[in-house]
């Protein structure tokens, strides 16, 4: 995961949500909407691609023994992947069997990640670039509580966030561009909560 | 019924672990739909996977519980099958 600085990442993090960045959704009938402004469109779009890039890419990194098993829908890798944030996104069904634990990733790893990389391209495709009114419908509501939830693990293993009820803040000096992603991270938790707000 | 038919018997289950990430409402929502709970033993659920460290989410036999991991991981949970003890 790449620190891009955040577009107009000089103003305060609080004096954002104040001036109305924290885009949010709205139940809407059939599904949901809400209206992201060009910057916020560009950090998810950023953020929903680099989760969907490290899932896919690393899949492909089989060889051909991998392309074989991956016709057959196997997967080629038996064990947790060594990035920190693929083990997140792609963890052990066993705890304490490591055996059974190769034997569930053979058989399930590339449906879980060929669904991750959907999410993903359910969110680019439905976020134009530009930012814009996004209308949603109830699928689409679902591939999106999914992708943001996946961006959300991602950022929290790369910040490191360890315990829920930690000052983030407090985590990164304030010229560290990891701190704007803090803010960034919160952010997505508004918004999935808008998300599922809108949907229950 | 014996121990050794019960050890026999005994159920796989699912158990879902807590997490600094997931919101609550979200793994409440997830165990609704995923499992078609009510909202009530969902919400004891997720509280118990957030008070407790983890929950038994679901149980049955060792291939449906692998589904009901495989269908969690896909919501971003972080879930594990075992053999009921």
């Amino acid at each position: 995961m790449t620190w891009d600085p955040l577009p107009g990442d000089d103003r305060g993090r609080d004096e954002g949500a104040e001036q109305g960045l924290a885009a949010s959704f709205k139940a809407v009938p059939g599904g949901a909407a809400a209206f992201f402004e060009q910057p916020q469109a560009g950090v998810i779009r950023s953020l929903v691609s680099q989760v969907a890039e490290l899932v896919s890419a690393d899949a492909e990194a089989g060889g051909e023994a991998g392309n074989l098993e991956a016709e057959l829908g196997l997967s080629s890798h038996e064990q947790a992947p060594d990035d920190p944030v693929l083990a997140r996104l792609l963890p052990d069904a066993y705890s304490d069997d490591a055996g059974a634990a190769a034997e569930f990733r053979r058989y399930t790893e590339e449906t879980l990640r060929s669904g991750k990389v959907a999410s993903a391209q359910t969110v680019l495709a439905s976020l134009p670039p530009g930012g814009g009114e996004v209308r949603l419908s109830e699928p689409e509501c679902q591939q999106w509580l999914r992708a943001l939830n996946d961006v959300r693990l991602a950022l929290s293993v790369r910040l490191g966030i360890t315990d829920e009820n930690d000052d983030l803040t407090e985590h990164f000096q304030v010229d560290d561009p990891r701190s704007a992603y803090v803010w960034v991270y919160q952010w997505l938790a508004y918004l999935q909560d808008s998300l599922l707000d809108a949907l229950t | 019924m014996t121990g050794q038919q019960s050890a026999l018997d005994a159920p796989w289950v699912t158990v879902v672990w807590n997490d600094p990430v997931n919101l609550m409402n979200y793994v409440t929502y997830v165990f609704q739909r995923v499992f078609g709970y009510p909202k009530v033993k969902a919400e004891k659920l997720m509280l118990d996977v957030h008070h407790k460290g983890k929950a038994v989410v679901s149980s049955g036999t060792r291939e449906a519980m692998e589904r009901d991991a495989e269908t969690l991981h896909g919501y971003g949970l972080w879930a594990t099958v075992s053999h009921d003890s």
